[in-house]
């Protein structure tokens, strides 16, 4: 005899079983988009003037907003540390701290949190209405690879993009925790950037810098993928752009932890 | 030559082809009629590879596009021309490159050359000046000659049009089949059209075939279809609703 209580149980077990497998199958699509990505990456170098221009409305517009975050989280960081230090730890300590936390975290994670929101969506949201309005079915019908002319060289793009966006988030990061601390602080500028030479090493770079590529890679297939999945007119596009947001942010946080297992 | 042979095909749980048997010869205009949701656009889609059966076999040529590897099925696809029923032009590029984007992309041809191409197919269907345009800037029937256009660049064997003349008004939707018509005989093509549009059907075909709950239930040239004897067909191309007892609920 089923209770009410069991037939909840039940009920849980089924949603979750259900909920668990839909997102095998969808993991396992973006897997092979992944792999056709790949298989197609030539087209970079053959359609170098796609790859070019994606760089340029991915990468170069999205400076502003990119430096924007940047500056203020240096600033934050700056002013955060000040406060947290003060009567610990000397002061000289802070300009390395600063410097570690945005090349090692909150350059690549932030950089790569804004990146989803601004171009993850906007790739879904481009290729969700091309799908709906039979764009993506035209190019295929004219025998063009639709992941060749609108996933390659749009990932293609981010891949490379996404560091070069971070070395400059954190470069005015550090400048502006720079200003704010010598400025508004009180500290002298020889305190500030004395030690940052003692405690620069490659590896941290590399480290970040890998980060990025691996947020910049991650949020565009997310968004090519969700976009050539997108369904039903306006309303699928507008949930299409969400969803992409959603779970770009979502792996760029689990993959910032993985790697940070993994590099450190 | 196309053959179509026992093409299932579902969405979810909804069966739209259960067995469509069709064979298209070559030069022929065949008009695929049916009501709005039937499958018409589906069984189009399998003809150039855009949908996957759930079994059945689409052979263009003699090959098997159901079965082709993707380098195979490009190179069957390039034979084909499509207009689709909102013309489905690329928003981002002008009305030239939109023209031109398959010759860029599968032949070596030089700028001016293709350049001279866009203004021929553009020519063709008397649009020739509007290169620089957006297709934003077009209205329905333009966007609809510019697909036309874009789908002739290639020179296909095939032409598919998609409701070619639903959504314009019945002087645009008449010029649109004279378009066909002409493009038919000047270009030498098969054509097939999937339509609702019985004007346009019976002026553009020399055949044709009805779908219905998935089958194909009737082929004959567009005057047997308008004498035929078969009910379903004979209401459909009428415009006769089932006779079934409407409910007026008082509110």
């Amino acid at each position: 005899m089923t209770t009410p209580f069991s037939s909840i149980l039940l009920g849980l077990a089924q949603e979750f079983g259900r909920r668990t497998l839909s997102f095998l199958i969808e993991l396992s699509r973006v897997t092979q988009l992944m792999r056709r990505v790949f298989v197609e990456i030539d087209g970079v170098v053959k359609d170098r003037g796609l790859f070019i221009k994606e760089c340029v409305t991915l990468g170069v517009n999205s400076l502003p907003l990119v430096l924007l975050v940047g500056i203020f989280t240096g600033a934050v960081t700056g002013w955060q540390s000040h406060y947290q230090l003060e009567g610990y730890m000397p002061f000289d300590l802070i300009g390395p701290g600063v410097w570690k936390s945005l090349m090692l975290e909150l350059g690549p994670a932030l950089t790569g949190l804004v990146i989803a929101g601004r171009v993850s969506a906007s790739i879904a949201a481009e290729i969700g209405t091309m799908k709906v309005t039979e764009q993506v079915d035209a190019l295929e019908s004219m025998a063009i690879s639709s992941v060749r002319y609108l996933a390659v060289p749009r990932i293609a793009a981010m891949t490379v993009m996404m560091p070069i966006l971070v070395i400059q988030s954190v470069t005015i990061g550090v400048l502006g925790a720079a200003f704010v601390l010598t400025a508004l602080m009180g500290m002298t500028s020889h305190q500030f950037w004395g030690l940052i030479p003692n405690f620069f090493h490659l590896y941290d770079i590399f480290a970040g810098l890998l980060k990025s590529v691996f947020f910049g890679l991650s949020a565009s297939i997310i968004g090519c993928y969700i976009g050539f999945r997108t369904e039903g007119g306006a309303e699928g596009v507008g949930a299409a752009t969400i969803t992409a947001f959603v779970w770009s942010c979502i792996t760029i946080l689990v993959l910032d932890f993985l790697l940070a297992m993994i590099l450190f | 030559m196309i053959e179509i042979r026992s093409l299932y095909k579902s969405f979810r749980d909804k069966q739209v082809l259960r067995g469509v048997d069709l064979t298209i010869e070559n030069g022929e205009s065949i008009t695929i009629i049916g009501q709005s949701g039937c499958g018409k656009s589906v069984l189009l889609k399998h003809l150039v590879g855009l949908l996957q059966p759930e079994s059945g076999a689409v052979i263009v040529d003699g090959r098997n596009i159901t079965t082709a590897k993707r380098k195979e099925l490009y190179d069957i696809r390039k034979r084909f021309g499509v207009l689709f029923q909102g013309a489905a032009l690329f928003d981002s590029m002008t009305v030239e490159e939109n023209v031109s984007l398959a010759l860029r992309t599968h032949t070596n041809q030089e700028t001016e050359k293709i350049a001279q191409r866009v203004e021929e197919c553009l020519t063709l269907v008397s649009m020739n000046g509007t290169q620089k345009l957006k297709p934003a800037e077009l209205s329905g029937g333009m966007k609809k000659r510019v697909g036309l256009a874009r789908a002739i660049a290639m020179q296909p064997s095939y032409i598919l049009y998609d409701e070619p003349t639903t959504g314009l008004d019945p002087i645009t939707a008449d010029s649109i089949n004279d378009l066909i018509i002409h493009l038919n005989h000047e270009l030498n093509v098969t054509t097939v059209v999937v339509t609702h549009d019985m004007v346009s059907a019976y002026k553009i075909s020399n055949r044709i075939v009805m779908l219905h709950k998935g089958q194909i239930i009737f082929s004959g040239t567009p005057e047997e279809t308008q004498h035929t004897t078969i009910d379903i067909v004979h209401r459909f191309v009428t415009g006769q609703a089932d006779e079934q007892p409407y409910v007026i609920t008082r509110y």
